[in-house]
């Protein structure tokens, strides 16, 4: 065997490892949330609120928390897409000065890097300011600001890979800077202004230091925006703080119904998103 | 005969590259212009210039008048939008928007809201139109029972021609064509030249082409570009047959370029 041959070789079996590792620990984490959670898992826990006794392990469910984290990051995410894309189709479209887009870019790179406890521990400063209680307007707030940078920087990506020549079609046609945006630019990326979304969302869902602060924690279902809203990240980690194993047990459960719920919304939009796309110039 | 476009002491650079010098040409209402001359002699640069397209890129300076009948496009106060609906364009390679057929040639119109005052909102005449145009670029028989299919499923022969049709149903003065039929098969090919000569009659055409018997084929007039500069430019048979400057010369014999 020469030596090109063992080069190809062993560059074949580390790609291979490394898809290995990858891939065994999405089975492995799946796995252990599916073992240990789904004994614990049944219809009360979806569809009931804490009861008294629950946090000893007895009756009730995470209806709460399961409800507050659709409320929490589904306002958070459109709060964020209203922001996101106007500043995305900026960068793309009408911002002329390199310097100042250089700026923009690496601001939000930064704010990309920054931890989420720092987001909750600003909004907290920020909610004292204005004499605001932890609320569920205070938890999508401080979610939108952690879920601006990546759903800003993945727009931006995706708005880029539309083709010049398909921009110089639009404009050859008299379209203004904004007629060519909205209707040729925002139809060739939707796919890949969908995943940023998604992507933006999913951080979004499965984070609690930001709401620790921000949005509090309840039994009780969010009833309104300046009220206190309870999330399955910190139900989860309140569930596994306590001594109990029946308890410990719901966590698992809890992060089963987090990751499935992520899983359910990236499959249900990609399937809308399937017709959206039939128009697409590759 | 007054001019169509009248430039005037043209120059393009593109940051320190001086890619036209002083142009200054007369291109002459209705017919076909042809733009020819050797790869990298500012052919593309001269055609984009008069849709003002080429401002789009960055680092271009662009100075001197191009002049669409009596009006300098790069006027104060003329609207860039207003410059591209009069003057079309057709690219080299085919990109048809990411919509259906139907709605790549309704485009140009809806923008504009020539939809609203010439058919005064009716979607039946905006179907005529579509279909009108459609034909014109001769692409009607292929796709008139699939308007609504996506006009990425065509084939590029056909792609180009939907492009046609689009930038016809803007119903431009002036049509822009770089290299129209570059990537095209020779079928193909020889479909959009012979909508162009059917369109040079009510339409001033201007074609850039580093193909020679395409030249031939097509243009009433010529311009030739060596390098940046304005060689040669007048009717077709006296620059191809009598051509005044030796390098017009040199290149139509294939010595140079």
């Amino acid at each position: 065997m020469n030596k090109y041959k063992i080069e190809e070789l062993f560059f074949e079996w580390l790609m291979l490892l490394s898809t290995v590792i990858v891939l065994g620990s999405l089975i492995l984490i799946l796995g252990t949330v599916l073992w240990r959670g789904l004994p614990a898992l049944d219809l009360a826990m979806l569809t009931q609120i804490p009861k008294g006794g629950y946090y000893l392990g007895e009756e009730g469910g995470i209806l709460n928390a399961i409800v507050g984290s659709l409320c929490l990051a589904g306002g958070a995410t459109l709060l964020a897409l209203i922001i996101s894309l106007p500043i995305a189709l900026y960068l793309q479209v009408y911002a002329t000065r390199s310097r100042l887009i250089e700026l923009i870019r690496l601001s939000l790179d930064v704010l990309w890097g920054v931890p989420s406890i720092i987001y909750g521990a600003f909004g907290f400063t920020l909610m004292i300011l204005l004499g605001m209680r932890a609320s569920l307007l205070g938890g999508i707030i401080a979610l939108a600001l952690l879920e601006l940078p990546i759903m800003t920087r993945g727009m931006d990506e995706a708005i880029a890979m539309v083709p010049a020549d398909l921009k110089e079609s639009s404009y050859a046609l008299g379209a203004t800077r904004f007629e060519m945006a909205i209707g040729v630019m925002i139809r060739q990326a939707l796919p890949g202004l969908l995943t940023a979304t998604l992507l933006a969302f999913g951080r979004g869902i499965g984070d609690a230091a930001s709401v620790l602060f921000t949005a509090g924690y309840t039994d009780r279902l969010p009833d309104s925006l300046f009220g206190p809203a309870a999330s399955l990240p910190l139900a989860v980690f309140f569930q596994l703080g306590t001594p109990f194993p029946a308890v410990q047990q719901r966590a698992y459960a809890s992060a089963l119904v987090l990751t499935l719920i992520i899983l359910a919304i990236s499959l249900l939009s990609r399937r809308l998103a399937g017709g959206l796309t039939k128009h697409i110039i590759r | 005969m007054e001019p169509k476009i009248l430039i005037r002491d043209l120059n393009v650079w593109y940051g320190d590259e001086h890619a036209l010098e002083n142009i200054n040409v007369e291109i002459p209402p209705g017919g076909i212009t042809a733009i020819i001359g050797p790869s990298g002699c500012g052919k593309t640069t001269l055609l984009r210039s008069i849709n003002r397209l080429l401002e789009e890129t960055d680092g271009i300076k662009i100075t001197g008048q191009i002049i669409l009948d009596g009006i300098d496009v790069y006027a104060r106060g003329v609207d860039v939008t207003d410059v591209r609906t009069r003057v079309g364009l057709l690219a080299p390679k085919p990109f048809p928007l990411p919509m259906s057929i139907y709605d790549n040639v309704a485009y140009g119109r809806r923008i504009h809201g020539l939809q609203q005052v010439l058919d005064k909102g009716n979607g039946r005449n905006l179907d005529k139109i579509v279909e009108r145009y459609l034909r014109a670029a001769g692409l009607w028989e292929e796709v008139q029972g699939r308007l609504e299919a996506p006009a990425s499923r065509l084939s590029t022969g056909q792609q180009q021609r939907l492009c046609l049709a689009r930038a016809l149903a803007v119903e431009p003065e002036v049509l822009l064509c770089d290299e129209p039929t570059s990537a095209l098969d020779p079928i193909s090919a020889q479909r959009i030249e012979e909508q162009l000569r059917s369109l040079k009659e009510e339409t001033t055409i201007v074609v850039v082409t580093h193909m020679l018997r395409q030249a031939h084929r097509l243009a009433d007039y010529v311009i030739f570009l060596w390098m940046g500069t304005l060689v040669e430019a007048g009717p077709a048979e006296q620059v191809f047959d009598h051509p005044k400057d030796e390098r017009t010369r040199a290149y139509l014999s294939g010595m140079i370029g």
